[in-house]
């Protein structure tokens, strides 16, 4: 609100919606390695652009760390065997988002030592620029906040552009998810590694790690850990949803928008998250590939909550296994509650895109089941949105159908699906899942 | 909605209170048939059924409130009937109506029987438990009874007939701000008490089922245009803590301006369309033929509503344009 504007307070955005937290159930609890399950299944598409080609045959032994795919093509990342054992088979697998995928089938080895394939150390201090790029495509990094985009792309800024700041997303502003937080706290030596060599591959003169208020302990941690000499500091964001979205991150810290159908390079900036960086610090110092990641395995249905790191590929049947799923479960969501997905099988598989596995009860879905009333244009959505649509009317353009007018009056294609909308409709009007179905249908018809 | 409902009871228990069985029959007539209108013609556009929304009984409520307490019955049902049918229905039910749809059904009667509705009676008259007011019963299509000697027989001292804001309007009595405060005065069933409306209103506002911004906006607007002409010649203007709590202000304010079907989605466009309604009302009630500006401030301001929507429209993150309203 403007009228409070003279008062200080913490950098944010317009708009937003204050969801309740839960992060208390996970918030302290320290990273543990969760155990190799007894097959791994590891997806070929888990990130956005080109899948993975198998570079392994059936029957064939690896190592764990060893290259398993490689990249097709710039926006592609390769693979890396999370763990020592035989390739069982290459076939499709179930998938978060529905049809099923290809994917290689890996049966662990339990006896196997899983010390990790170990190359010579590469020469960082020694690489050139596009050696550092070339690098972190050859590390298999994308981005683990849940956006899942090749990390070497982003080093490059389109022709015309130069990157002057990186911004360090530890905003973490999904209910539930505390793995940014632990890493923040745990690894933040590898997370000040990742952000030089980030420093180094853009070219960039500084960089600011953007953390919501309610990890002040985080700031303070990270501001005494990060040395002096570095043109790197720490600054707390309101607690806000969607605060963590790149577009808001960067207008609460550096005052600016992304133009529409821009980048974040279009206004100098590229945004990594943090629990990336310190996969990037922690795996290119030693040549070796991404095979595991930080989850967050926590909500209502889970009896011990908690932050894990995952090899890779584990399927969440495994994974709620060993914390414990009730006997009153509902839905299993894989990332936060609020742009997560609902899984349809405990067979798929936990994959480089997610940050944490969220359980709820049977009790928490009757807000699904709720009775939808007409929108009573009350305007809850329209204070909500952060990128200042009219939810409103383009929920009632949805209900007719009008798709081709909600993209060319009212900046469909803007939205990211955050979620605000539908959070805040008293009309229990599923705005969110009416704007993902346009824009499916608008792309349709492009092609 | 069941809020807004349950915000509405302490309001009416008080009219029924103050005016006494009349006005008990006055709510339950405009909110049955006002609900009964509401399932009418859900069933005739085959919508199902949209009481369980509640919406119709808010607007039957808030109807009956802002009617005269002798108001006849027959005209009441009437009032509902318009207010739901030609105020709601016709634009498509619930969120599709311009205007509220209870100022729409007072504004036909308003139009229809001028006499009747600005007839008042006197407050805490002494058998109004025991008795009705004559006029209530009045037969379908009859001109309601005199009721001079009805309240001639009261014995009540000092009854002009008038509310407070037609004494101080055209007598410039200004009675004092304790009593419209609290609402010991004649007027429209629900207006009378400033305070309860007020403490009903902060309470649907703190539950967020009301846009505080509204009724914030429409109180600045009415102060800040009345501010002026008082300093100027107190004998003759109101003052504004007077035009505040007097008439249907309070209620207007809280209860009507802040339906959220007729007021903009945009919290800027919130704030532009309450002080026009304030500043409306009160001009109206200072320069106009008319005592109250109420009404007519809101259902202009709602005509206003989706206009003030688009030109408030927040800039699209990223984006030199705002979307369309």
């Amino acid at each position: 609100m403007a009228l409070f504007s003279i008062f200080p307070r913490r950098k944010t955005f317009d708009h937003g919606i204050y969801p309740v937290e839960h992060k208390e159930l996970t918030a302290d609890k320290p990273i543990r390695r969760m155990p190799f399950a007894p097959e791994l299944v590891i997806p070929l598409e888990q990130h956005k652009g080109k899948p993975a080609i198998p570079t392994v045959r059936v029957g064939q032994e690896v190592v764990r760390g060893e290259p398993i795919a490689e990249a097709d093509g710039h926006v592609s990342v390769p693979m890396h065997a999370p763990a020592t054992g035989v390739i069982r088979d290459i076939a499709l697998a179930p998938t978060a988002a529905g049809p099923k995928a290809p994917a290689i089938y890996l049966k662990v080895y339990q006896a196997a030592s899983q010390r990790v394939l170990f190359d010579s150390a590469p020469d960082l201090a020694a690489m050139s620029r596009a050696e550092l790029v070339a690098a972190v495509q050859q590390a298999g990094l994308v981005g683990l906040g849940g956006a899942a985009f090749p990390s070497h792309v982003k080093l490059v800024p389109p022709e015309g552009r130069t990157i002057e700041t990186v911004l360090v997303n530890g905003c973490e502003c999904e209910p539930y998810l505390t793995c940014d937080h632990r890493i923040m706290l745990e690894q933040t030596a590898a997370l000040v590694r990742g952000i030089q060599l980030v420093l180094r591959a853009t070219g960039a003169e500084r960089a600011v790690i953007g953390v919501e208020d309610n990890k002040l302990d985080a700031v303070e941690h990270l501001r005494r850990e990060i040395p002096a000499d570095l043109p790197i500091t720490a600054e707390a964001v309101q607690s806000k949803y969607p605060q963590g979205a790149e577009r808001m991150l960067i207008k609460s810290l550096t005052g600016r928008e992304v133009p529409v159908g821009g980048l974040p390079a279009d206004v100098g900036v590229a945004v990594y998250n943090v629990g990336t960086l310190a996969q990037m610090g922690d795996l290119l110092p030693k040549g070796q590939g991404l095979i595991e990641r930080v989850v967050t395995v926590s909500g209502p249905g889970v009896e011990r909550p908690g932050n894990f790191m995952v090899p890779v590929g584990t399927p969440l049947r495994f994974l709620l296994e060993q914390v414990g799923l009730k006997e009153s479960f509902g839905e299993v969501i894989l990332g936060g509650p609020m742009m997560g997905m609902a899984v349809a099988s405990l067979d798929v598989p936990v994959t480089k895109a997610v940050s944490g596995v969220v359980v709820l009860e049977r009790e928490d879905l009757d807000l699904a089941e709720r009775k939808v009333y007409p929108c009573i244009k009350c305007g809850a959505c329209v204070e909500a949105c952060p990128i200042s649509l009219n939810p409103s009317v383009l929920g009632e353009l949805a209900q007719v159908r009008d798709y081709a007018t909600m993209a060319e009056h009212y900046h469909l294609d803007q939205c990211f699906e955050c979620g605000c909308c539908a959070y805040v409709c008293p009309s229990n009007i599923p705005l969110t899942q009416y704007f993902r179905i346009a824009k499916a249908i608008n792309r349709e018809d492009e092609q | 909605m069941r809020s807004v409902v349950l915000a509405l009871l302490p309001v009416s228990a008080f009219a029924v209170y103050q005016f006494g069985l009349s006005v008990l029959l006055l709510l339950i007539t405009t909110t049955v048939v006002a609900v009964a209108t509401e399932w009418l013609f859900a069933r005739l556009s085959g919508q199902g059924n949209t009481v369980s929304d509640w919406s119709a009984v808010i607007t039957g409520l808030l109807l009956g409130l802002t009617l005269p307490p002798g108001f006849p019955l027959w005209m009441a049902a009437v009032a509902a009937f318009v207010g739901i049918a030609l105020g709601k229905a016709l634009f498509g039910g619930l969120g599709y109506n311009v205007m509220n749809p209870a100022l729409v059904g007072r504004a036909f009667v308003q139009a229809a029987f001028p006499v009747a509705i600005t007839t008042w009676t006197p407050a805490f008259a002494p058998e109004r438990f025991a008795e009705l007011i004559p006029s209530t019963l009045t037969l379908p299509f009859m001109q309601p009874v005199p009721i001079d000697d009805w309240v001639a027989g009261l014995g009540l001292d000092a009854w002009s007939g008038a509310t407070p804001l037609a004494l101080q309007k055209f007598q410039q009595i200004e009675l004092p701000l304790s009593d419209v405060f609290s609402g010991t005065i004649a007027g429209s069933a629900g207006e009378t008490s400033a305070i309860l409306i007020l403490v009903c209103g902060l309470w649907l506002a703190w539950r967020r089922m009301l846009d505080w911004r509204i009724p914030a906006s429409v109180m600045a607007g009415a102060v800040l245009t009345a501010l002026p002409f008082w300093l100027l010649d107190p004998t003759l203007y109101p003052s504004p803590w007077f035009v505040l709590c007097s008439g249907g202000l309070m209620l207007g304010a809280w209860f009507m301006a802040s339906d959220m079907v007729a007021s903009p989605v945009t919290a800027r466009g919130a704030i532009i369309y309450g002080l026009f309604i304030g500043v409306l009302t009160v001009i109206i009630r200072l320069f106009g033929g008319l005592v109250e500006g109420v009404m007519y401030a809101i259902l202009l301001a709602n005509a206003l509503g989706p206009l003030i929507s688009g030109w408030t429209q927040p800039r699209v993150y990223g984006a030199g344009s705002r979307p369309k309203a």
